[in-house]
């Protein structure tokens, strides 16, 4: 008798940390945009970085999704309803998005441009926030009700476990807005030429500092708001290995930004980022929604869990497409690997012409 | 709490309706440029490579809006349809995350490579490229045909006592026989949607004496698959797929026919307007016997009437369904008569300087837009009472915990959005056909521009 809900518990968490790791740079590249990116052109090399990409990125998300929604029906049905405004939200930002860094090289004109240019970068920095507030929510509980229902008022008056956005959701929310500008001005170190590379740089050393004090605070608030986290860390002790990975990665980036190594220092921060988010799932484990109302209310892995059969069909096709679209994935990165160049539009037309 | 139900409705409807635009040209799509690209490497003529390189442009576009409106369907699941999510969760998550897993991949990452790595990847590189993005789009389609098929006629799951469903045969749920012949039917409908669209182009080059050949081309290779693909819409796709709803769902039969009294030798009604409170159909014409012929191959055959079936069974807005299920078989008559009649044009060498048909050609863009969206209301109006066909009822699936106030407010929000991405759409692609195809090198991003 194998514990397939907890395996998939395991693998819904790998795909969202994919998809952080991802698209998160996508999202700090939109928030880096405008400080690293000082001309026209700069920023369309910024674009050209995730141009590629992005939306194989956003794929993980929308896979994760789908993953979720087999695997643990009533977790998907409560949460998404429950979250229901700010889920919507995310659904009018990542349509900016993805519509401002695809339509925004198709004209060349000093309206159309910066236009796209503002929405690329506000969409992206405020999914960030979003989507690290959703974090905040899931790991503060929700008000269950009996009959296994919640739906939170979007804002309150910041008094903890009243809202979506309150003062520790909103915490997390810029936690994340700071982790992912690292992450993606790190990301734009990696693929752009000086200046643009530079400046980038410089961004990461002084928001790593925001990183640092926002990324203690939600520890050490979490530990507190989540009884579940200080309970799972004294079943497992190996769990202290989870934040440690992050503290690494965090203390790794400044160490190899100083030394001018833009892919290992990239890599840190991905450590930090996996090791956050898994910290995030090892301390809600068995919960995957907790209730701040009634802990019994709580959605756990088993309770939420689709049909053992299910599950068992589900972890064979899923395999095999993870491993193929992981191959596919690495296909595609090393086809466009390298720095991208900064060229103005008119030579982007010479360049295509004679290569 | 009906208040709440009809405005998730709405705006699952709106949503998917608008949505639907755009994957069925990038389905289509995706097959003629494969095609225009497997001409190329047989026979070398850069001219339908230049053709395959400027629909990769408005491919582009396209795929764009498909993907910004596609993540909502996705989520609107959970977030308006909790209840429903909860209890089939477990057997339409699978198809829908397939979808995610073996198609959006897939689709994503060549598309980038296709749209960009032309130059580098090679002619049969490039090709692979185009092929893998078919396969991506066709793949995505076929999870979700699978997904709706499993609500049309569920099999493959078992009822928990708790009334949720678990899956219990992966094969089953993909091979549903309601959803082979449902999956294609749609592909070649979103192929007709592609073909109408090159061929409108196509025209308009022509009529307006600019890019000329390249205008001839895209008439050419449109007319020719279209013919095929209307011709494949009625037989055997189309029909099948009505033998399916007499089998499965006979009283959404009687209801799309406006057959209200059970007959034996039933007739057609070509056209008529369903009238609810007298029970009958409104200044019919009608052919004789010919819904017993359609629908089981013998003329005396009995057709069951709404009337023998429970009132709480028949689908709750007839004369909606009644009516898009013509429009729907009305257009694919038309497409037949134009598209066979171009081709025969075409093959008499009089095509190109026939200007009535290509008139015709070019005004008829919007119909298998009109087409295929009537042929999705009269599946899912088709569908209901039901949101699993005699297992599961709509009104019971709607989130209870998101007021109608809530929904509302969301979906006038999409329909703002989704009026500004309409016209952002409209004025992108008309720049593309106003610029026209050339024979440019390849497009590259700025990072092939400088890598070696």
């Amino acid at each position: 008798m194998s514990d397939m809900p907890t395996l998939w518990f395991c693998l819904v968490a790998a795909m969202i940390v994919g998809y952080v790791i991802l698209d998160g740079f996508d999202l700090g590249a939109g928030a880096v945009h405008f400080f690293a990116g000082k001309t026209r052109e700069e920023r369309r090399a910024i674009l050209g970085t995730i141009g590629p990409v992005w939306d194989g990125n956003e794929v993980w998300l929308i896979a994760a999704g789908g993953t979720l929604y087999f695997a643990f029906p009533a977790l998907y049905a409560t949460a998404f309803s429950g979250f229901y405004l700010p889920l919507m939200l995310v659904l009018w930002l990542l349509i900016l998005r993805g519509l401002a860094i695809e339509f925004r090289n198709h004209i060349d004109s000093p309206v159309w441009t910066p236009f796209w240019d503002v929405i690329f970068a506000a969409s992206s920095s405020l999914l960030a926030v979003v989507l690290g507030a959703a974090l905040g929510n899931v790991m503060r509980g929700v008000p269950i009700d009996s009959e296994g229902r919640f739906f939170e008022p979007l804002w309150t008056d910041f008094k903890p476990g009243t809202g979506i956005l309150d003062w520790y959701t909103v915490m997390v929310g810029l936690c994340s807005l700071a982790a992912l500008t690292m992450h993606g001005g790190l990301w734009v170190a990696l693929k752009t030429p000086e200046p643009v590379a530079g400046r980038a740089r410089a961004i990461v050393a002084r928001v790593w500092w925001w990183v640092l004090g926002l990324t203690g605070l939600i520890t050490l608030f979490t530990m507190r708001l989540q009884p579940q986290v200080p309970a799972n860390l004294a079943r497992w002790p190996w769990g202290t290995l989870l934040p440690l990975l992050a503290l690494a990665g965090l203390m790794g980036v400044p160490w190899f930004i100083a030394r001018r190594a833009d892919a290992r220092a990239f890599l840190a921060s991905t450590a930090y980022l996996t090791g956050m988010l898994a910290s995030a799932a090892f301390g809600l484990y068995p919960y995957v929604l907790p209730a701040s109302t009634v802990a019994e209310r709580g959605l756990t892995v088993t309770n939420a869990a689709a049909g053992e059969s299910g599950l068992r069909i589900g972890l064979v096709w899923w395999t095999i497409g993870m491993v193929l679209a992981v191959i596919y994935q690495v296909v595609v990165y090393r086809h466009f690997r390298g720095r991208v160049g900064i060229v103005g539009e008119r030579g982007m037309e010479m360049g295509r012409e004679t290569g | 709490m009906d208040d709440a139900l009809a405005v998730h409705r709405l705006h699952f409807a709106f949503t998917i309706t608008f949505h639907y635009l755009f994957p069925q040209l990038t389905m289509g799509l995706a097959l003629l440029i494969l095609i225009l690209k497997s001409w190329y490497l047989k026979s070398g003529d850069p001219r339908y490579n230049d053709a395959a390189r400027f629909w990769a442009k408005i491919f582009g576009i396209n795929f764009t809006m498909g993907v910004v409106t596609g993540i909502p369907m996705e989520f609107q699941f959970g977030t308006n349809w909790a209840e429903f999510s909860k209890m089939a969760g477990g057997v339409i998550g699978q198809t829908l995350a397939m979808e995610g897993v073996y198609s959006f991949f897939l689709e994503s990452s060549f598309l980038g490579l296709f749209l960009f790595g032309e130059r580098r990847l090679g002619r049969v590189g490039h090709w692979l490229a185009a092929f893998l993005v078919f396969l991506g789009a066709w793949l995505s389609g076929f999870f979700i045909i699978a997904t709706d098929a499993w609500m049309q006629h569920p099999v493959g799951h078992e009822v928990l006592p708790g009334g949720a469903v678990v899956l219990k045969s992966f094969w089953a749920l993909l091979l549903n026989p309601w959803g082979i012949w449902q999956y294609w039917h749609n592909m070649n409908g979103a192929v007709l949607t592609a073909c109408f669209v090159m061929a409108g182009v196509g025209s308009y080059y022509l009529l307006t004496r600019r890019h000329e050949d390249m205008g001839r081309l895209f008439v050419r290779v449109a007319v020719l698959v279209g013919a095929i693909a209307s011709i494949i819409q009625l037989y055997p796709t189309g029909d099948m797929q009505g033998q399916m709803v007499a089998r499965h769902q006979p009283a959404t039969l009687a209801a799309m026919e406006g057959l209200f009294n059970t007959e034996r030798g039933a007739p057609l009604a070509i056209i008529g307007q369903p009238d609810m409170e007298r029970q009958k159909l409104d200044n019919p014409i009608v052919v004789p016997r010919l819904l017993s012929f359609l629908t089981y191959k013998r003329w005396m055959h009995e057709v069951r009437g709404l009337n023998d079936f429970p009132r709480d069974q028949w689908p709750d807005n007839i004369p909606l369904l009644y009516y898009s299920y013509r429009i729907m078989v009305g257009l694919g008559t038309f497409f037949i008569l134009i598209l066979v009649t171009a081709a025969i044009l075409w093959a008499r060498g009089a095509l190109y300087q026939s200007k009535w048909m290509l008139w015709i050609l070019m005004l008829a863009v919007p119909f298998p837009y009109i087409a295929n969206t009537a042929g999705w209301i009269t599946a899912e109006v088709g569908r209901q009472p039901w949101l699993v066909y005699g297992l599961y009822r709509t009104a019971d699936g709607a989130s209870k915990n998101v007021s109608a106030g809530n929904g509302l407010f969301t979906l006038i929000g999409f329909m703002g959005l989704y009026t500004v991405l309409a016209i952002l759409f409209l004025f992108l692609v008309r720049r593309e056909i106003d610029h026209g195809p050339g024979s440019h090198a390849p497009a590259t991003t700025p990072t092939s521009a400088t890598s070696p």
